[in-house]
């Protein structure tokens, strides 16, 4: 998460009134698992797809939910409620992919719904309450008051860091 | 022209063109120490050229510029323009000089004594008396050439350097095409498309025709990787006294520059193999009828959309009783087991690590590192290595590898539910098999000896594995399969598939990292109907399964799981002798280095002890039996050798009797110093004899140098880490006999990863000192976290200092001992255990 600072231009184009990001605001992506919200920095995100064929893949960790293709490129999918030890997700709710980049890798987080790209203040950021279960502790970069719900900034290095 | 000289002038015309902006830039900042670095590696490579291509006028040329620049760039010598002047002028006389070359194949003739004085003059510090002036006469000899020749040559224009990435990009781009075409023909067949049939042929055809046309600039002939095999081979006899033929075919033989460089230190570790200890010297090979010149022959060919590489010798073939003999000596494989094998399956335990048959270690080979690596390397780049061996006659190595990484052919399966890829190098039939007990139309079926699958295919038994077994997947009670035979390695054995589709070409992409560990996959790959599918590795598979000496081989060396670890209730190699008394006495082979008669005339006195003059330092000799006497007269004595980190001694014993594989059940013993205990082996009661004690009386500094180990549990399940073999040996005996179930490993990455497969023990023995992760490392991992936090972890260290104590309970130990004393570890066992097991 090195890409704390200013979004890209491009981005910054992209945004309603370009003006509205501020240097101490970062932009992120909203998505929910579980009823629990959480964010990302947009940054890192390269797509967002609907319900794909993913294929399994045995002996992997079971957070790992298979691969996928996306335009040629091989995705692996993680599954963000088994990974944040979140009950599993009924048959008939089908996963949205949220694709994000590490180390030159692509990844694909699946989520229950995605929701939308909001600057956030990073002064708005509370820490973590040190009631917070140490492995969310872990995978949370802090936690943001929004008024419907909490936000949780998801950590993406610690989140992919499986097995 | 010949080839070499063509490859000179190309990276001469590059070099110049560098050393001249280079020399230019360095003019104008004299401090710039890498630039002069460049340009002075620059001029030294085209000197060293020249001297082994034998250009003398060049070279002297190139010799006179790299001394003045020696002198700048080792700050004896200011950088000053006029130097810089002499030296650019130094330099157009290389390029003269190359133009000539390369219009006439010939250095022209000319005199450069003007220009190399002035060169020296700089090097010297003195300036130049007429600086421009002084390559005048020279020049006009050459000048007519050089207009002949325009700058960068015709030589230098045939020929483009691109970068190897570049290469990867486009054969990747190609790859991602072929995908995609394949794609595209899946969905024409599908939806019976007619308007897009013809230009969908035609692209087809063009994609191949690209494919193939992108490989080729990847293909070089494999003679490039054999190129210094005659020079070696020479140097080789010479060396050794022997008289060698090398004998290269097929050298045109084109392959992948990938595949090129990761074969090529293999080729050169067989050939030097083969001239090392294949070919015999002139007179064993006059005493055994044959030519006095030994002959090796490299041989390669296309076949099948692979390269086949053969390197053979009319030399003495391979020792199979000697690897027989070594197998057993290192615990590769039991007696029984050895007596089951053929001649093949023997060979191919050269191929497991650290196996050497060398009787003596030469500086060519024989050290015990080698075919492993070899093998290894070959089947990284999906190959497989074959070997045949008549003793007396010579041995062949037959080495299959896939033309490219990049695309290879595999046949699509399903088990479980689930589609893969195999790759077909692997395979070498598909048998379709009849389900459950139901005998059909003579088709074969596969049948069980306990729960093992096996197949009657012709006149063998094949073991067969359950691909979804293997992969966890639930398992389709299916009416009928397939049996894919494999052939890995020297060893057959079966896949059990539900399905099978076609075959595929396919490009292998790598997994992601977090997929690294499953090792039953070697990447993954888009399938023409656009879905992703895993592919299987061979290899991987034949490991798993445990099919094959080989694949013991490797997991020993990778340390824990099934057949490797040295469990005190699995088999044993016993050497049963006589001493003393009439009980026989017994010692685990794997322990015992040699066996030697010794003449009783030997064996000399120091002080007390008897000593015998043993390869070339002195062996302390200790007697079994308390009344040793001297051998009479002409009689032997035998003697089982210990040896650890270059240390030997000898045990004195009275007869050797046997050696047995038993599984052991050791009961303590009555205390008597020297035996651990007694177990019922071959039907008579065999006192088993504690060899720590017996190397105690050895000499106390034997051990220090060296490390021991130890553990075992109700029976408490313990663990040892431990890198020595010997120690290992010694304490898991002592440790079965005082009550405890012990599994050793050579590593503590090989204890970690029995801790990642969810074993479980009551206490861990950990040695200090091993190379890698070393015992305190390890005592801080387990105690990060994870199963084995809170096991009681006991260092065993020759250091046991109050430092090195303090050290290892930091580091998270329960207790330190000692190594060597086994009362004090049977006593903090007991305590680490607490009250329950000892009782």
């Amino acid at each position: 998460m090195q890409q704390t600072t200013t979004p890209a231009p491009a981005l910054r184009d992209a945004m309603p009134p370009p003006r509205a990001v501020r240097d101490e605001e970062q932009v992120f992506l909203t998505m929910t698992v579980a009823a629990q919200g959480c964010a990302v920095p947009v940054l890192l995100v390269r797509d967002v797809l609907g319900p794909q064929a993913i294929t399994r893949i045995p002996l992997a960790p079971g957070e790992v939910a298979g691969s996928l293709n996306l335009r040629g490129r091989i995705v692996t999918a993680v599954d963000l409620r088994l990974r944040l030890g979140l009950p599993p997700r009924d048959a008939n709710i089908l996963p949205m992919s949220v694709v994000v980049e590490q180390a030159g890798e692509l990844y694909s987080l699946l989520v229950d719904e995605v929701g939308e790209v909001i600057p956030l203040p990073v002064e708005g950021f509370e820490p973590n309450p040190p009631t917070l279960d140490a492995f969310w502790r872990d995978i949370s970069r802090g936690v943001q008051r929004q008024e419907q719900r909490l936000l949780i900034a998801l950590d993406i290095d610690r989140v992919l860091a499986i097995g | 022209m010949d080839d070499l000289l063509a490859d000179f002038l190309t990276e001469t015309h590059e070099g110049l063109t560098a050393l001249d902006s280079a020399l230019v830039r360095l003019e104008r900042t004299p401090d710039d120490h890498p630039t002069l670095s460049e340009v002075f590696r620059l001029v030294h490579t085209i000197k060293g050229t020249c001297g082994f291509l034998g250009l003398p006028r060049l070279e002297k040329v190139a010799h006179a510029a790299e001394n003045v620049l020696g002198r700048y760039r080792d700050g004896a010598l200011q950088v000053t323009p006029a130097g810089i002047t002499t030296i650019l002028s130094a330099l157009d006389r290389v390029k003269l000089i190359v133009a000539g070359l390369e219009a006439t194949g010939r250095e022209p003739a000319g005199d450069d004594a003007a220009l190399i004085a002035d060169l020296d003059a700089a090097s010297e510090g003195r300036g130049i008396a007429v600086p421009d002036a002084a390559e005048a006469p020279a020049s006009p000899a050459a000048e007519p050439a050089a207009e002949a020749v325009p700058e960068g040559g015709a030589v230098a224009a045939q020929t483009i350097r691109v970068s190897v990435d570049v290469l990867e990009d486009l054969m990747m781009l190609v790859s991602e095409l072929v995908l995609t075409r394949n794609q595209l023909l899946q969905l024409a067949r599908a939806n019976q498309a007619d308007a897009f049939a013809v230009p969908l042929q035609r692209l087809s055809h063009i994609t191949s025709d690209l494919q193939e046309g992108v490989m080729k600039t990847r293909m070089q002939p494999i003679g490039n990787a054999w190129a210094k095999l005659p020079r070696l081979v020479r140097d080789l006899a010479h060396e050794l006294g022997k008289k060698i033929d090398l004998d290269m075919r097929g050298a045109n033989t084109e392959l992948d520059r990938q595949v090129l460089e990761l074969i090529r230190d293999p080729l050169t570790h067989m050939v030097r193999n083969s001239a090392d200890h294949g070919l015999e010297g002139p007179a064993d090979r006059r005493a055994a009828g044959k030519p006095e010149t030994g002959r090796i022959l490299l041989n390669a060919y296309h076949e099948g959309g692979h390269i086949i590489i053969e390197i053979g010798d009319d030399g003495r073939g391979l020792p199979i009783e000697r690897i027989r003999g070594k197998a057993l000596a290192n615990g590769l494989a039991t007696e029984a087991e050895l007596a089951q094998m053929n001649e093949r399956e023997i060979l191919r335990f050269i191929f497991a690590p650290g196996f050497s048959t060398a009787q003596q270690v030469t500086s060519v080979s024989g050290r015990g590192v080698g075919m492993d690596v070899v093998k290894t390397n070959i089947e990284k780049i999906g190959g497989t290595v074959e070997l045949v061996s008549k003793e007396g006659r010579g041995a062949t190595f037959t080495i299959k590898i896939p033309l490219t990484l990049a695309i290879v052919s595999a046949l699509i399966v399903e088990a479980g539910g689930e589609r893969f890829a195999l790759p077909q190098i692997g395979v070498v039939e598909l048998v379709r098999v009849a389900a459950g007990g139901a005998v059909q139309d003579g088709a074969p079926r596969i049948e069980h000896i306990k729960d093992a699958p096996v197949l009657r295919l012709r006149d063998r038994l094949l073991p067969l594995v359950s691909l979804a077994g293997l992969l966890r997947l639930p398992a389709t009670p299916g009416e009928a399969g397939f049996v894919a035979v494999m052939q890995v390695g020297g060893q057959a054995f079966g896949i059990i598939l539900d399905r099978v589709f076609d075959t595929e070409e396919i490009v292998v992409k790598p997994v992601a990292p977090i997929l690294r560990h499953v090792t039953m996959f070697s990447g993954n790959t888009i399938l023409g109907d656009g879905s992703v599918i895993m592919i299987l590795d061979p290899n991987g598979i034949a490991r798993a399964t445990g099919v094959g000496a080989d694949a013991a081989g490797a997991e020993q060396r990778r340390g824990p799981p099934s057949g490797s670890s040295l469990r005190s209730d699995s088999r044993t190699s016993l050497l049963l002798f006589r001493a003393g008394d009439a009980t026989p006495k017994a010692v685990p082979l794997g322990l015992v280095a040699r066996l030697e008669d010794i003449p009783a005339e030997r064996i000399e006195m120091s002080g007390a002890t008897p000593v015998v003059q043993y390869r070339g330092a002195l062996m302390p000799l200790i007697p079994v039996s308390s009344g040793w006497m001297r051998p009479e007269g002409t009689a032997r004595q035998a003697v089982l050798v210990f040896t650890e980190n270059g240390c030997a001694m000898g045990l004195m014993v009275d007869e050797i009797l046997d050696v047995l594989d038993e599984r052991l059940t050791i009961q303590p013993g009555s205390g008597r110093p020297g035996f651990i205990g007694s177990a019922v082996v071959a039907g008579s009661v065999t006192e088993l004899i504690d060899t720590a004690f017996w190397l105690a009386q050895g000499g106390e500094d034997w051990f220090r140098a060296a490390r021991p180990a130890a553990a075992a549990a109700s029976r408490p399940q313990l663990l040892l880490v431990e890198d020595s073999a010997f120690f290992r040996h010694l304490v898991v005996p002592s440790l079965a006999a005082a009550g405890f179930d012990v599994t050793a490993v050579d590593s503590a990455a090989a204890a970690l990863r029995m801790r990642e497969e969810g074993a479980r023990f009551d206490a861990v023995v950990s040695d200090i000192e091993m190379p890698e992760m070393d015992g305190i490392a390890f005592a801080r991992a387990l105690r990060a976290g994870g199963a084995w936090a809170e096991v009681p972890l006991i260092a065993l260290s020759s250091r046991a200092e109050p430092a090195d104590v303090a050290r290892g309970r930091d580091a998270g130990f329960t207790d330190y001992v000692a190594k060597y004393d086994r009362e004090a570890l049977m006593q903090s066992l007991a305590d680490c255990l607490a009250a329950p097991l000892v009782g």
